[in-house]
């Protein structure tokens, strides 16, 4: 499975530091989540916008990712026009459209796309590993962070397990429809791969007890917050805070 | 059954963010050294899961299984649900930061419920053992949903529209996840038993 699709590049997000990137991003999103109306939500999808050509990422992938994220979105858009109460109305094939619904689904739509597009972009831009590492920095609990290295390591593995347990049944002609067989079976698949989980979690357990263990994982590398960073950080939180408040 | 960014009033998600924090402080708080690869690693076997897509009708619907997740974790079902849905957010950009908190709280609190009200019937006989699995996973994915409902209607009461509808989406995902959990508690039955307990 490759997963951190993003991750890879030499652009300036790429290489800036993961901890202020999380800074920024936890306060881009606090505020844009927060903000009200369709011009201060704007502005901060405008700085999305910009931090993707920053990011040099692909278009392409960007977008279908965009559009399975939007799904939510897609299902607000088809009650909240109708349902508002709000005038004045427009008349659309005897539906009443209110103006208030609409700028409201708008709002939500283009909150949600600024904080995915950041998320991307800011966050996207490191592998899940350092951002767990930065976490640790910015004072996490270590036994979460712990936890969290852990489950990611594991899901490769765990998914193997799945792969092959499917390969097996499937191989003796097992076809999913909607029946009580077939929930037996992807029920006893789950189970198969709770086992292994078992089984996995005691030997991790030795090997680390052998590797003298003692609740977390020590700190190794550091990470370098170069100037550029910093600067970077400040200015960004600083015209967050100046949409947030001028508008 | 995650909350997308930017729809929920700051209210709403402060008292989710304040909720989860409490479990996961207290879910923490439970897990000894010796636990925490396992805690990890069935994590990574109910993200796996959360991927099959199951056939439900004309349609698909992929496993939540936060009933299970409880039952054999309790409290610390909300650090093993919290790490799943940062993943999520981070690869898939579903749900995301400031949610958090409130989806954690939807998905996690029904499944410490579960392992509460429950767990003591996967110890009994067969038969029981699987009506008390059946009933934790229905009961989980249908108060996970309540909890996302009323978020929705608290923030705006015209988004009533949209809670009844995912809440109706969600009965027959409720069915099946109750099935499966059943059976899953079976399986373990037989081949691990003391995994339950």
């Amino acid at each position: 499975m490759h997963l951190e699709e993003f991750s890879e590049g030499n652009s300036f997000l790429h290489k800036a530091d993961p901890r202020l990137k999380i800074i920024v991003f936890s306060i881009f999103s606090i505020l844009c989540a927060t903000a009200h109306g369709l011009k201060t939500p704007a502005l901060f999808l405008i700085y999305s916008v910009f931090s993707i050509f920053i990011a040099h990422l692909k278009l392409r992938k960007l977008f279908s990712r965009l559009f399975i994220a939007n799904f939510f979105i897609f299902f607000i858009w088809i009650f909240l026009p109708i349902s508002y109460p709000g005038n004045p109305y427009i008349e659309l094939w005897q539906i009443k459209i209110s103006h208030e619904g609409f700028i409201y689904a708008l709002s939500i739509t283009i909150k949600a796309n600024a904080i995915i597009v950041a998320t991307i972009t800011l966050l996207g831009t490191s592998s899940v590993n350092s951002l767990a590492h930065a976490m640790l920095h910015l004072k996490a609990p270590k036994k979460l962070v712990t936890v969290f290295f852990l489950f990611y390591r594991y899901i490769t593995v765990i998914h193997d397990e799945y792969l092959k347990i499917k390969r097996t049944v499937y191989a003796r002609g097992f076809v999913p429809k909607s029946n009580l067989h077939t929930y037996r079976t992807y029920a006893y698949i789950v189970g198969g791969m709770l086992i292994k989980s078992y089984e996995k979690a005691e030997e991790i357990y030795k090997a680390m007890l052998c590797r003298g263990f003692q609740g977390f994982f020590p700190l190794f590398e550091h990470f370098q917050t170069r100037k550029i960073d910093i600067i970077f950080s400040v200015l960004s939180i600083f015209i967050f805070i100046l949409f947030w408040f001028k508008t | 059954m995650h909350i997308s960014e930017g729809v929920l009033s700051a209210p709403v998600l402060l008292a989710g963010a304040v909720l989860s924090l409490a479990g996961l402080t207290l879910g923490l708080r439970k897990i000894k050294n010796e636990d925490i690869p396992k805690v990890a690693v069935l994590s990574s076997a109910f993200f796996v899961a959360s991927l099959i897509h199951i056939p439900v009708g004309p349609t698909s619907a992929h496993l939540v299984l936060n009933g299970l997740v409880g039952m054999l974790l309790g409290w610390s079902a909300f650090p093993a649900i919290f790490v799943g849905l940062v993943l999520q957010a981070l690869l898939f950009q579903f749900g995301g930061l400031t949610t958090l908190g409130i989806n954690t709280f939807a998905m996690s609190m029904p499944a410490v419920l579960s392992y509460y009200i429950f767990r003591k019937m996967l110890k009994k006989s067969r038969n029981i053992a699987f009506i008390g699995g059946a009933f934790g996973g229905t009961s989980a994915v249908l108060i996970g949903t309540l909890f996302i409902s009323m978020a929705l209607i608290e923030t705006e009461k015209s988004f009533f529209g949209v809670a009844i509808t995912l809440f109706t989406m969600h009965l027959p995902v409720a069915l099946i996840e109750g099935i499966i959990t059943g059976f899953v508690v079976l399986y373990l039955k037989k081949v691990k038993p003391e995994a339950l307990g």
